[in-house]
């Protein structure tokens, strides 16, 4: 009985960690919130300056668990990836804001929605170079 | 007393305080934590951070001692949605004794996965607190200050052991948190259920960061205010014969890991002292567990 119980929770909570490492949490985002867009708009210039505040937040809220150079620490993911690259602006938005604290991701909403905006800002700076990411579908995923 | 002595008292405290905040290491973080003493928001530890507080009170009630009361805790977060805290309590009356007062661990559950626009946290605590505690870390039943009369070596006498639950709301507003907390407490031996209450609201300073590395930028502080009292017990519930505290309250997060936050709380009614003065100091270590990770 106790092995069955075992037997049944070590699969359980490997299709858990399995569904969560396929960014489950994409598909929870609506179309509304996927559709979001950043308040610095196209401006280079503003980008740029959202960018470099968004560094500063990072590394004091984010580094710790991401590292500093935002690839990740253990079984925390990088934030430097093909999915990242993928994700629109509203969906880096919506990961903020509700966080996935199921899988470890604390929601920042303590936050103002302008550093928040600003942290999209520099994660969407990290993952220019990424392959694809000039392919960037932008669509919501099914 | 007299005020000169009272002085020293408070600046002898005050400054062990500031000493305890200036021995501590460093490494960066800002903590996202409301400024609040009292009321808990649904801001939870972050998973694998390790929380050391030391929270200090100082007050001066009339017809009873000053007295100084400090906590010191230990908070874990466990995972995403659960996290686990430890404290341990004492505190100093003039004229009378220093003692250890009690234990209290609280647990703080996250029941739903996204962001609602209240959140709700569930929060679960036993403690094993002598009657002689001073923390005024939260206020059920009918508590009156008038009770702190008492000599510390009668009210230690008195041992509480008691299951305390809350129901932690909180939501946001235009970037300003709001918290509410009800509390219902039950002693492990036969007395009745004990209410109380606790409301909070904060915001930062700032609405955007700035670009540079700085020390002192609006961002770094965020300010707001909270009020708690008792709400009685099962047969007396309501405001009357309890006391009731409101304040302002400031917090100030530094580069190194380090959050300082103060503010004066004060009486609004008879029952309660006409100001508890507090200063608490939270060090973060980040990903303690890491260090338990055999490749590192």
């Amino acid at each position: 009985m106790r092995r069955t119980l075992g037997l049944t929770c070590l699969f359980l909570s490997t299709a858990i960690f399995l569904y969560a490492a396929d960014g489950a949490w994409l598909h929870r985002i609506s179309h509304a919130d996927h559709d979001r867009t950043s308040p610095f708009g196209n401006d280079p210039a503003q980008l740029q300056n959202a960018a470099a505040a968004g560094a500063q937040l990072f590394q004091n809220n984010c580094a710790k668990c991401h590292g500093s150079d935002a690839m990740g620490k253990y079984s925390r993911p990088p934030i430097i990836s093909e999915r990242i690259a993928h994700a629109s602006d509203g969906d880096l938005f919506w990961l903020l804001t509700n966080g996935n604290p199921w899988k470890g991701m604390p929601p920042w909403m303590m936050l103002p929605a302008k550093q928040r905006w600003q942290l999209v800002a520099y994660i969407r700076s990290l993952n220019l170079n990424t392959p694809d990411s000039s392919s960037t579908s932008q669509e919501k995923p099914q | 007393m007299p005020l000169c002595l009272q002085r020293s008292f408070i600046a002898r405290n005050l400054w062990l305080a500031l000493l305890q905040v200036l021995l501590m290491g460093a490494s960066r973080l800002l903590a996202q934590e409301p400024p609040y003493f009292v009321t808990y928001s649904d801001v939870l530890e972050e998973p694998g951070n390790l929380e050391i507080a030391t929270q200090n009170i100082y007050s001066t009630p009339k017809d009873a001692n000053p007295f100084y009361g400090q906590t010191v805790e230990l908070e874990y977060g466990v995972t995403g949605w659960w996290t686990t805290e430890f404290y341990l309590q004492g505190q100093t009356t003039t004229h009378d004794s220093t003692i250890f007062t009690g234990f209290r661990i609280e647990n703080r559950f996250r029941p739903l996965r996204s962001t609602h626009w209240v959140n709700p946290v569930l929060y679960v605590e036993y403690e094993d607190i002598n009657q002689a505690d001073k923390s005024f870390l939260e206020i059920t039943g009918n508590h009156v200050i008038a009770d702190q009369q008492i000599a510390n070596a009668l009210l230690r006498q008195d041992v509480e052991r008691s299951i305390e639950a809350k129901l932690i709301l909180s939501s946001y507003f235009q970037g300003i948190n709001f918290s509410e907390n009800f509390i219902a407490e039950k002693n492990v031996s036969n007395e009745p259920w004990e209410f109380g209450y606790a409301l909070g609201a904060s915001r930062s300073l700032a609405n955007g960061a700035s670009p540079r590395v700085c020390r002192f930028c609006r961002q770094n502080f965020s300010a707001g205010g909270e009020v708690f009292g008792g709400l009685g017990t099962r047969y007396t519930f309501g405001f009357a014969g309890t006391s009731i505290y409101a304040g302002p309250t400031i917090a100030y997060s530094t580069l190194r890991n380090l959050t300082i936050t103060a503010g004066p709380e004060f009486g609004v009614n008879d029952n309660s002292a006409r100001v508890l003065w507090r200063l608490k100091a939270s060090y973060e270590f980040n990903q303690v567990r890491d260090l338990f990770r055999r490749s590192r």
